[in-house]
C-alpha cells in the first residue's frame, strides 16, 4: 500500500464528507438518492463482515473465526454494549483456537 | 480554543446515558483499531502505515477493506477502490449531520473529518440543534483520539505479539461491523439484498481479485423487489 493510494484513499473519503456540510444549507440530496446510497452502504458493510468473517486470503478462514463473529453477533442481536460484543468475538475465537479449533 | 470553551459547555448539555454510551463505543473501536494496527503490523506492513491510514481516512471499513486487499496480494488500485466505494456512504451521512457539523468554515470543514457510522448515528437520535452539535462534537472528537491512539498501540503491540490470531484479533473487526449494521437491518427488502450481495461476495473471493467481491455485492440491490425504498432508516 504505497503512500500515494493513502493520500488517494484519504482525499477521496474527505470528499464524500465535506460536500454535505458544504452544500447542507443550500441543496438537498434528492430523498431517492438519499435511501440508495444509505441502503449501499448497507449492503456493502454486511458483505464486507461477511468476507471479513468467513474468507482468508482467497480460501476458507476456518471455523474458530466465524465462530467468534456468531458470538458476537448474538450478544449485538440482544442488545449488549459493544465492548462486549467486540470482546466476546475474540474471546470465543481465542478459547477455539486454545482448543485445537482450525 | 473556541473549541475547547464550547467543549466545556457541550458536556454539560449531554445527558449521562448518551456520554456512557458514547464512552462505551470508544471503548469497542479502540479494542478494533488496536485489532487493525496489529493485524496490518503482523502481516507485514511498516507500523507508519496504519497509523497514517487512520489519521488521514479515518474510517474503519475503508481502512480494513484496503489493507485486507493488499495483504491478500490486490493492487493499489483495487484497494483504492474497495475503500472509495465503502466510504461513499458518507456522501448522504454529511448531508444528514451537515447542521452539526457548524456554520463557520472552521467547524465545517474540520468537522466534517469526524464524520463516521457512529457520530452520525448519535447526532441522529437528537433533534435539538444545540444537542445535535454538542452530540456530533463530543463523539467525533472523542472517537478520533481513541482510535489513532489505539491504532498506533496495536501498531507498535504487533510486532511484539506476532501471532494476532492466537487472541481471536481477526473476529474483532467483522463483529463490531455486524452490531453497527445490525439495527438499520429491520427493513425486509434491504436485509434480502444484504443477505444476497453477502453471499455473492464470499462466493466470488476464491476466483476474484481481492476488493472485487465486496464490490459485486450491491448486485445484491438488484435483485426484484430489493434495494429500493432503502432502510427504515437514518434519515428521520
Amino acid at each position: 500500500m504505497p503512500w500515494l493510494a493513502v493520500a488517494a484513499l484519504a482525499a477521496g473519503t474527505y470528499l464524500f464528507r465535506v460536500t454535505g456540510p458544504v452544500l447542507g444549507n443550500r441543496v438537498r440530496l434528492a430523498d431517492g438518492l438519499q435511501r440508495s446510497l444509505t441502503a449501499a452502504a448497507t449492503v456493502l458493510l454486511v458483505a464486507l463482515a461477511a468476507v471479513a468473517a468467513l474468507t482468508e486470503g482467497t480460501g476458507w478462514a476456518g471455523w474458530a473465526r466465524p465462530a467468534g463473529v456468531l458470538a458476537g453477533a448474538a450478544l449485538a442481536l440482544r442488545r449488549a454494549p459493544f465492548p462486549v460484543v467486540v470482546i466476546a468475538a475474540a474471546a470465543t475465537t481465542a478459547l477455539l483456537r486454545l482448543c485445537g479449533v482450525p | 480554543m473556541f473549541i475547547m470553551t464550547d467543549m466545556c459547555s457541550f458536556w454539560r448539555t449531554i445527558d449521562p446515558g448518551t456520554l456512557r454510551a458514547i464512552g462505551l463505543v470508544c471503548l469497542a473501536d479502540a479494542i478494533v483499531g488496536a485489532s487493525f494496527g496489529a493485524l496490518a503490523v503482523s502481516g507485514g506492513l511498516d507500523p507508519w502505515l496504519p497509523v497514517a491510514m487512520s489519521v488521514l481516512i479515518f474510517g474503519g471499513g475503508a481502512q480494513f477493506a484496503a489493507v485486507g486487499v493488499v495483504l491478500a496480494g490486490g493492487g493499489a488500485l483495487a484497494a483504492v477502490a474497495a475503500g472509495l466505494v465503502l466510504n461513499a456512504r458518507l456522501l448522504p451521512f454529511g448531508f444528514a449531520v451537515a447542521d452539526a457539523a457548524g456554520r463557520s468554515w472552521r467547524t465545517r470543514l474540520p468537522g466534517a473529518h469526524l464524520i463516521t457510522d457512529e457520530t452520525v448515528a448519535f447526532t441522529m437520535r437528537h433533534r435539538d440543534p444545540r444537542l445535535r452539535r454538542a452530540v456530533f462534537w463530543t463523539c467525533g472528537l472523542a472517537l478520533f483520539a481513541c482510535w489513532n491512539v489505539a491504532v498506533a498501540v496495536g501498531a507498535l503491540a504487533g510486532r511484539i505479539v506476532g501471532d494476532t490470531g492466537a487472541i481471536g484479533l481477526d473476529a474483532a473487526f467483522p463483529a463490531v461491523l455486524l452490531a453497527l449494521v445490525l439495527p438499520s437491518l429491520t427493513d425486509r427488502r434491504l436485509r434480502g439484498a444484504a443477505l444476497s450481495g453477502a453471499a455473492v461476495a464470499v462466493a466470488t473471493t476464491p476466483f476474484l481479485p481481492p476488493g472485487l467481491p465486496v464490490l459485486l455485492a450491491l448486485t445484491g440491490l438488484l435483485l426484484p423487489g430489493t434495494g429500493r425504498g432503502g432502510p427504515a432508516e437514518e434519515a428521520r
